[in-house]
């Protein structure tokens, strides 16, 4: 493990107590739940276990939970899943310009083979998605509105209560990609976003990869993406994964309610990396101050690109990412960064440095001073 | 308790497991992240890619880590039918898994024409009438290697050599193949492939879609770049690295399983046969797993000897576990012997690689008790 690993919005430790969880189910209960005998029963019953007790953390009925194999299957099955329980008679999906790719890979499917219009929302400069363009976009075409509760590059929180009621008030299914938001802040006043769908991914709050889950809220029409057996209601066929399962349960247990990142713990290290990145010269800082994620710090250098400032982080023993690990490997220009009104100079030089429960204010001073080092260096290149 | 629902799923071998665990615990990172920490476990996940390509003579490149067998068939359906809108037809069998069944029925929903080729009181195919099925806008051809509930094997070679003369893609189910009978991809022209770690002692929640080089693509799942653009979300390192060891240890393992598998298989099947009136092998008797055995017994419901038999410490099933929740007769039995009730009173065993001879023995006896009950 390097040093100091700043990045949990890309994926989080698996907490021994959910491990603890999961490992009868590694080991002597290997049943199928769909099998009639004892050993099958016994999986069967794990699973419908972990779907009341998940249930009892949202705020939601069992029935209302569908386990996926992650974020980005909960968010295809919502997307494409609403939007063509919907269509013919509704084909427009409206998303936010700063949705996770997930949302948008199965929003330009809709478009290719279905024929439906995108229709993309603007953000102003916080990344905050501008309700009156929102609520111009929704019409009785509207299929799905999808946004997402807090952004994975920069942390923006997006306004879901307001969402919701324009979408309460076109009668139009709103999913909301909380992905990033569980596990670092707690469960809204409003519940779950308010939303018909809500997206949920294990590996983000301390839980298995390779698990997630899609509440439905009852009465919002969804067409499968898989068909076969008749798991999950008929809405997510192919035998159950068991242990991990077990372990999305657990680690919402324990973590959604009562975040494994507390704001009070998670602000004094952010708000010291802040503070210290700020003063470095050709810096820009794209996180809101308010409203957005505790733990995530997103910047901009000047005269660098991204995949330079994190390999030289790297080196330094520093963990960060240039935004959504789902799109590195190329040197993209961040599209949230872009749709913030950043030029593609900067939206190709983010690091973004997203903090865990346990980054301490020595780490955070020292992730500052590595930057620091990493901008001096680049800059003498 | 004597274990005999292989088919359904298998426990997770102790070096699988071991092999998971560090992914689990210390070595949690995202693959698709820059710093070492993270992008180390690509080259893990390729080695899991090789581990599974060598175990069924393919290249690592032609293999895309899914959530199972189901995605997988889903995956192979859609991406062929994707592939040239002139061809909407898909031809498939009357006892394929409901992955692949279900995804036809819905594809046929929407846009898709869709051919069941009907299977006799063996359960074969007759490949007459594959030829005549399919026709210049056949887009896919999808048929299992082996039958999930009665174990019975479909030509896949001559399949595959038919389909290939004729221009059209073969898709292949071999969920129940893979692990149990050798495969050899480089000298059999499949397009597609399933396969599913949890059949031969790996982890739930992953299988691997083979596609052949320059066979048409298309994902389902869609998002991030991840299996090189083929299959979005952040890999699920522990159980890749699960079906990697898994892929290697079946692959050392799969000339013994035969031999040894085989003849404890015979002796259960024989055992009933033999001593217990009114029964009858469902499946052809050569043309088979040689780990499954998919037995009627006549006059007796399937849920109520299971259920006695789980009672006696006996797990066995009367069918696919996918569909167990619904009320229907097996499919695959019916479509075999339409007339009869032979789909409503049938157990299927299947065995694995560390079943006993004693429990064989045993499970004989106990069937031959609990039928004696239940005929009164």
């Amino acid at each position: 493990m390097a040093a100091i690993y700043l990045d949990h919005n890309a994926s989080t430790p698996l907490a021994p107590e959910v491990l603890a969880s999961m490992r009868p189910f590694l080991e002597k209960e290997f049943g199928n739940p769909s099998s009639i005998h004892r050993i099958g029963r016994a999986a069967r019953g794990a699973v419908d276990s972990a779907r009341e007790d998940l249930a009892g953390t949202l705020g939601c009925q069992p029935e209302e939970i569908f386990f996926t194999s992650g974020g980005t299957e909960s968010c295809n099955l919502a997307v494409l899943g609403a939007a063509l329980a919907n269509w013919p008679q509704r084909n427009e999906v409206v998303l936010s310009a700063v949705e996770h790719p997930a949302v948008f890979g199965p929003a330009r499917l809709l478009a290719k083979h279905w024929g439906f219009r995108l229709r993309i929302c603007p953000v102003d400069a916080e990344g905050r998605v501008v309700l009156d363009r929102l609520a111009a976009a929704i019409s009785p075409k509207t299929a799905l509105v999808s946004i997402m509760a807090a952004n994975n590059e920069v942390g923006t929180l997006q306004p879901f209560t307001e969402v919701s009621n324009l979408c309460a008030a076109a009668d139009v299914p709103f999913h909301c990609d909380a992905s990033q938001w569980f596990g670092k802040l707690p469960l809204p006043p409003i519940g779950l976003f308010g939303a018909a769908l809500v997206t949920v991914c294990a590996h983000k709050f301390c839980g298995p990869k390779g698990v997630g889950a899609l509440i439905v809220r009852s009465g919002t029409k969804l067409e499968p993406i898989l068909t076969g057996g008749s798991q999950e209601a008929d809405r997510r066929p192919g035998t159950e994964n068991v242990a991990a399962i077990v372990g999305l349960a657990t680690a919402a247990r324990l973590f959604i309610k009562h975040p494994m990142a507390s704001t009070p713990v998670l602000t004094p290290p952010a708000a010291k990396l802040r503070e210290s990145l700020a003063s470095l010269p050709g810096v820009r800082l794209w996180s809101p101050a308010d409203q957005s994620l505790p733990n995530t710090v997103a910047v901009t250098v000047a005269g660098s690109d991204s995949l330079t400032l994190l390999a030289g982080l790297d080196l330094a023993g520093v963990c960060a990412s240039s935004g959504s690990a789902c799109s590195v490997g190329s040197l993209v220009p961040s599209h949230v960064l872009l749709a913030m009104g950043a030029t593609r100079e900067e939206a190709s030089s983010l690091v973004r440095f997203s903090f865990g429960h346990d980054t301490s204010l020595d780490e955070a001073a020292a992730a500052a001073a590595a930057v620091a080092d990493v901008i001096k260096m680049v800059g003498n290149v | 308790m004597i274990y005999l629902d292989h088919n359904a799923t298998t426990p997770i071998a102790p070096a699988v497991r071991e092999a998971m665990l560090p992914y689990l615990v210390e070595k949690w990172g995202n693959p698709s992240s820059s710093y070492r920490f993270g992008a180390k476990l690509k080259g893990v996940i390729e080695v899991a890619r090789g581990q599974v390509a060598d175990l069924i003579g393919a290249s690592p490149r032609e293999i895309v880590f899914t959530s199972g067998a189901t995605e997988a068939n889903n995956t192979a359906l859609h991406a062929a039918l994707r592939a040239n809108p002139a061809r909407r037809h898909i031809v498939t069998s009357a006892v394929e898994h409901s992955s692949v069944l279900s995804c036809c029925r819905a594809l046929e929903c929407d846009w898709a024409r869709v051919t069941v080729l009907p299977v006799d009181r063996e359960g074969l195919l007759k490949l007459a009438d594959l030829e005549n099925a399919i026709s210049d806008d056949t887009a896919l051809v999808s048929l299992m290697w082996a039958n999930n509930e009665t174990g019975v094997l479909f030509p896949v070679e001559r399949i595959a050599e038919l389909c290939r003369a004729r221009g059209v893609l073969f898709h292949c189910d071999a969920v129940q193949a893979v692990g149990k009978l050798p495969v050899d991809l480089r000298r059999l022209p499949v397009d597609f492939l399933t396969l599913s770690a949890h059949k031969f002692h790996g982890p739930n929640g992953v299988g691997a879609l083979f596609v052949r080089r320059g066979a048409p693509f298309t994902p389902l799942i869609h998002g991030g770049h991840q299996e090189r653009g083929r299959r979005g979300g952040t890999e699920n390192v522990a159980l890749i690295v699960g079906l990697g060891v898994a892929a290697e240890l079946a692959r050392n393992r799969v000339a013994e399983y035969a031999a040894k598998v085989r003849t404890l298989r015979d002796a259960l099947e024989q055992g009933i046969l033999a001593t217990i009136s009114d029964t009858e092998l469902n499946g052809h008797p050569e043309l088979r797993l040689p780990n499954t055995s998919n037995i009627t017994f006549r006059g007796v419901e399937s849920e109520a000897l299971l259920l006695l038999l789980d009672q006696a410490g006996v797990c066995a099933s009367s069918g696919s576990a996918c569909l167990a929740d619904s009320d229907e007769p097996s499919h695959v039995v019916r479509a075999m012997k339409p007339e009869s009730a032979a789909s409503r009173q049938m157990v299927r065993f299947s065995l694995g690689r560390d079943t006993t001879i004693l429990q064989v023995d045993t499970t004989v006896r106990l069937v031959r008790e609990a039928v004696t009950v239940l005929r009164g």
